[in-house]
């Protein structure tokens, strides 16, 4: 299916000087094209002008990467951050990561913003097996990476011991460019590196929820062993 | 506020209607306090609510300290309120520590305080102190499973160590 992308390059080179006629064949072209009379070398030179070739997982990595919605999930001071990173002025839709889902089965992201108390953490848990795959988990500041000031008995000293954290985002709170940049990095794991993924680093293929759940079982709830 | 010859004229009174009632007193910052017997604790609780010019009829506050090095060993702390001349009274029960396995124990007051309820929780969550006869004692804000009472002076307070330079020859040194 990929077609060389090293081909179409040297049939219409995109780095040539854009001259005023130039631009006037492309219009002509683009108008011909509309009225269906557009034919022959000219049609190949139009699309080829006009086209990107990819394969599908990239173009699903990409798509994945751009439009990854949070849930709608605070724990504490961090969440301020959190909030105003979708606000107006950072304004985080420009990565396609502002739309805040009510429910975690239409989220595929969840930021742990805040300290993660013992109490908290099955509960958390829970939210993170109810959101679909594939799913990514940022731990947002000190606390819920390492426990940060909480050094107690209430609070988890890091929130990777019981979920699968992709980034960590330092700072006491992060300001929401931190954040930003927490998201930027992992849409570029996403993008670029799809294989390093939690399940390799936690050894944890095979615990999909489809590959859990046996075909035509109870109807997606947990495979008892 | 009672002055400190009115907590003085209390601590009389009480101890003349129930012996033994309020050991001592004390005014410190503008705020007096009588330590009770915890025996007594409700008999005292329910005379300053209910006697004609005491009235304290609201209870602010039930908190539990540990004073680990001294004895007796915790504090039940009551802070009462008289709404309508916003006098303020703290009643303070002074439980010995009953030693290994056991709890401090005393009478629940929420017979005549509902709003005891919860505060009484709380100090059992976290101190261990079993009120008698309250309704529905478990823990309110550890999960349920938890063991210890952690805001007891003797409980570890938890943590993982962090490697910073001023420890780094004691951490485990997990690059070598």
């Amino acid at each position: 299916m990929e077609i060389e992308r090293q081909k179409l390059r040297a049939l219409a080179p995109l780095d040539q000087p854009r001259s005023p006629e130039d631009l006037r064949v492309r219009q002509l072209r683009a108008r011909e094209l509309l009225a269906g009379e557009l034919e022959g070398r000219d049609l190949e030179a139009h699309v080829e002008e006009r086209m990107l070739t990819t394969t599908l997982n990239k173009a699903l990595d990409w798509a994945r990467s751009n439009a990854m919605w949070p849930a709608t999930f605070g724990l504490a001071c961090c969440a301020i951050e959190m909030m105003s990173m979708v606000g107006a002025r950072y304004d985080t839709a420009r990565y396609g990561a502002e739309v805040f889902r009510a429910s975690p089965r239409q989220a595929d992201m969840l930021i742990l913003s805040g300290r993660v108390s013992v109490k908290m953490a099955p509960v958390i848990r829970r939210i993170y097996d109810q959101m679909l795959e594939p799913k990514w988990v940022l731990a947002m500041g000190a606390c819920s990476s390492s426990g940060g000031m909480f050094a107690n008995y209430a609070v988890v000293q890091g929130a990777d011991k019981f979920v699968p954290v992709d980034i960590h985002i330092p700072g006491c709170p992060p300001r929401p460019e931190a954040l930003m940049h927490g998201i930027l990095k992992l849409q570029r794991q996403i993008q670029g590196r799809p294989d390093l993924g939690w399940r390799k680093r936690y050894g944890a293929i095979g615990t999909e929820e489809w590959a859990r759940t046996p075909p035509g079982g109870n109807g997606g709830g947990p495979a008892d062993a | 506020m009672p002055d400190a010859p009115g907590l003085e004229l209390i601590a009389r009174e009480l101890n003349e209607r129930f012996e033994g009632s309020v050991p001592s007193t004390y005014f410190e910052h503008g705020q007096g306090a009588l330590v009770v017997d915890p025996q007594q604790v409700l008999d005292v609780l329910g005379w300053l609510r209910d006697t004609p010019g005491q009235e304290y009829r609201f209870l602010a506050s039930v908190h539990a300290a540990d004073y680990l090095p001294s004895e007796p060993r915790f504090g039940v702390h009551y802070e009462l309120l008289n709404m309508p001349r916003v006098e303020r009274l703290r009643v303070k029960a002074a439980l010995p520590d009953p030693g290994e396995g056991e709890l401090p124990a005393l009478d629940s007051c929420v017979e005549l305080f509902p709003s005891a309820n919860f505060q009484e929780r709380e100090a059992y969550d976290f101190f261990g102190i079993e009120f008698r006869g309250h309704p529905d004692l478990r823990r309110i804000l550890m999960p349920d499973d938890y063991v210890g009472w952690p805001q007891r002076r003797d409980f570890p307070i938890g943590g993982e160590p962090v490697l910073f330079t001023h420890n780094e020859d004691e951490m485990p040194r997990w690059y070598d």
